[in-house]
């Protein structure tokens, strides 16, 4: 064993080069690399605080917002953004690679607790405060939430008052509901409708995931349901309605920013801030800006947090 | 293999074969899809066909337009005219028939411009009306490559039809839809290989007609030449 350290050292060498070499666009390679290091993942407290964001411009925005939040306060930090999906910087994040990352209370829970029962928004927040793994926390939830909906026309709930999910139990006529096939057979389509909320309807198969075949289908009244993220300014744009789903149909999703222990208090006490100025029409407006005036997160952000008042 | 025993698993399963998701109905439908897809485009493409091949004119602007028009991507045309139309069965018939066209027209003009021109001609020249050159002359001697375009249309109409289960509760393709996105890729499988099943046999069944047309266009002759070199 004693020759052979070289032969070991040069792969490594290699392979250290290469992660310095993407450390500038890989968000992986700074943890993979203090990893192998030290043996201990928790950074020096005075370092930038490392901020990640999924490949999803909607929560691009949000991490934004943090990153602009915490720097007005004097805090140095570094952006890690467009990982991936969960199964790629869970992980990292675990590991202490990444200190804050805007996450989703419901399938959040879930990755981490695939049975669980819980459906509701405060249910899932106090299973999900259980279910972080040591080393991490979630924040006080956002009251902004991108999560599957069932929406309608304007006209078509003004006609029969709907509010809530339950509601569609005063009409009368027939109902369709057009969604990815998928939904026919999962909890959240007519089978989940039927049982949770006693309200039978018909199904037409629309695999544009809520894009706008599905919006013109709900326009011309060939379906008079939809599933569409909450968040997602197509509700607005074509003057949607969700109803509100008071028996959890769907999986809560609200905005929760996941924390390490590298995240201090008085930065804590920043992010709740952002966290409670965000409400659910904030988030579709933000993402509205996103889709429609095609501009930059930074640019959305910077703009939000001025209004707020925040930065 | 383990997922083609799983198809078949899925395939010889019963509760497949009944009700209105059924694998019969949805053949049914898928059926009725493509001969309703196929005849509209014949409408259109025929008449065109038998102008351009009989005159023999234009043959190079039409020959242009068909090959660009076999370039357009039929999920991309399903949207628009899914927008357009609003979802159901329209949209996605008239993607069908959009990609029917440029075949059975190709089809139609090239089998009367094989037709040797000293045949039509002398039709003439005994007295034939042109609608009876047309009918009596031109249309025998181009039907073996005029069910060459049919065959070829009906096989792209047969396979893509599936899509008509995009926006509609319709046709083979929900197998492959559903199949896909719940991750029950025995149903995707399954479903797929009943649309191959069924392409094979219209491809059977029109070979044979082809081959019958031979006798049609040469009754006289070898049975397995072409009508005529140009």
């Amino acid at each position: 064993m004693t020759p052979r350290p070289m032969n070991l050292l040069i792969p490594l060498a290699a392979s250290a080069l290469l992660l310095a070499g993407c450390a500038a666009g890989d968000p992986l390679a700074d943890g993979s690399a203090s990893g192998s290091a030290s043996g201990s993942a928790s950074a020096a407290p005075a370092g930038p605080i490392v901020v990640g964001s999924q490949d999803y411009y909607s929560n691009e925005i949000i991490a934004e917002i943090y990153a602009q939040a915490l720097e007005a306060e004097g805090y140095e930090v570094d952006r890690q953004f467009r990982i991936g999906q969960r199964e790629a910087y869970l992980p990292e994040i675990e590991a202490g690679a990444i200190d804050l990352f805007p996450e989703y209370t419901g399938p959040l829970l879930q990755f981490w607790q695939p049975e669980t029962a819980a459906r509701l928004s405060d249910d899932v927040f106090a299973e999900l405060e259980g279910a972080v793994p040591e080393g991490l926390r979630v924040l006080a939830q956002s009251e902004a939430t991108d999560q599957d909906s069932y929406v309608v026309t304007r006209g078509f709930a003004d006609e029969w008052e709907l509010v809530t999910v339950a509601d569609l139990e005063k009409v009368t006529t027939p109902l369709t509901l057009g969604a990815n096939s998928e939904a026919e057979t999962r909890p959240n389509g007519p089978l989940g409708l039927a049982e949770k909320y006693g309200i039978e309807v018909g199904f037409t198969p629309i695999e544009d995931s809520g894009g706008p075949l599905t919006v013109k289908a709900l326009q011309d009244g060939d379906i008079q349901l939809a599933i569409i993220y909450t968040a997602d300014p197509t509700i607005a744009q074509n003057d949607l309605v969700s109803l509100e789903d008071n028996e959890g149909l769907f999986l809560a999703s609200h905005v929760v920013p996941l924390a390490s222990d590298d995240v201090d208090e008085s930065a804590e006490a920043i992010i709740d801030a952002v966290s409670a100025a965000m409400g659910a029409d904030d988030l579709i407006a933000l993402n509205d800006r996103s889709v429609t005036e095609q501009l930059p997160a930074a640019d959305i952000a910077e703009a939000w947090l001025a209004e707020e008042g925040l930065a | 293999m383990n997922l083609i025993a799983e198809a078949l698993a899925w395939l010889a399963d019963p509760t497949h074969w009944s009700g209105a998701a059924g694998i019969p109905v949805r053949v049914g439908q898928h059926m009725s899809m493509t001969v309703a897809a196929v005849l509209l485009a014949a409408v259109v493409a025929v008449p065109a066909g038998v102008a351009v091949g009989h005159t023999r004119r234009g043959a190079g602007a039409v020959a242009s337009a068909t090959g660009a028009a076999r370039a357009i991507p039929s999920l991309g045309l399903l949207t628009l005219f899914g927008l357009w139309l609003g979802i159901g069965l329209e949209a996605s018939l008239l993607t069908l028939v959009v990609l029917a066209v440029p075949s059975l027209l190709a089809g139609v003009y090239s089998g009367f411009m094989a037709v040797d021109p000293a045949i039509p001609q002398a039709a003439r020249a005994v007295g034939f009306s042109a609608a009876q050159v047309v009918w009596r002359v031109e249309t025998p001697l181009a039907l073996p490559v005029m069910l060459g375009g049919l065959r070829a249309a009906t096989l792209q109409v047969v396979a893509t039809a599936t899509l008509a289960a995009y926006t509609a509760d319709f046709g083979l393709g929900r197998y492959l839809f559903a199949g896909l996105k719940t991750r029950d890729y025995a149903q995707m499988l399954g479903g797929s290989l009943v649309v191959i099943a069924l392409a094979l046999l219209l491809e059977v069944a029109l070979a044979t007609c082809q081959r019958l047309s031979y006798r049609i266009a040469d009754p006289a002759g070898a049975r397995r030449t072409s009508p005529s070199p140009t």
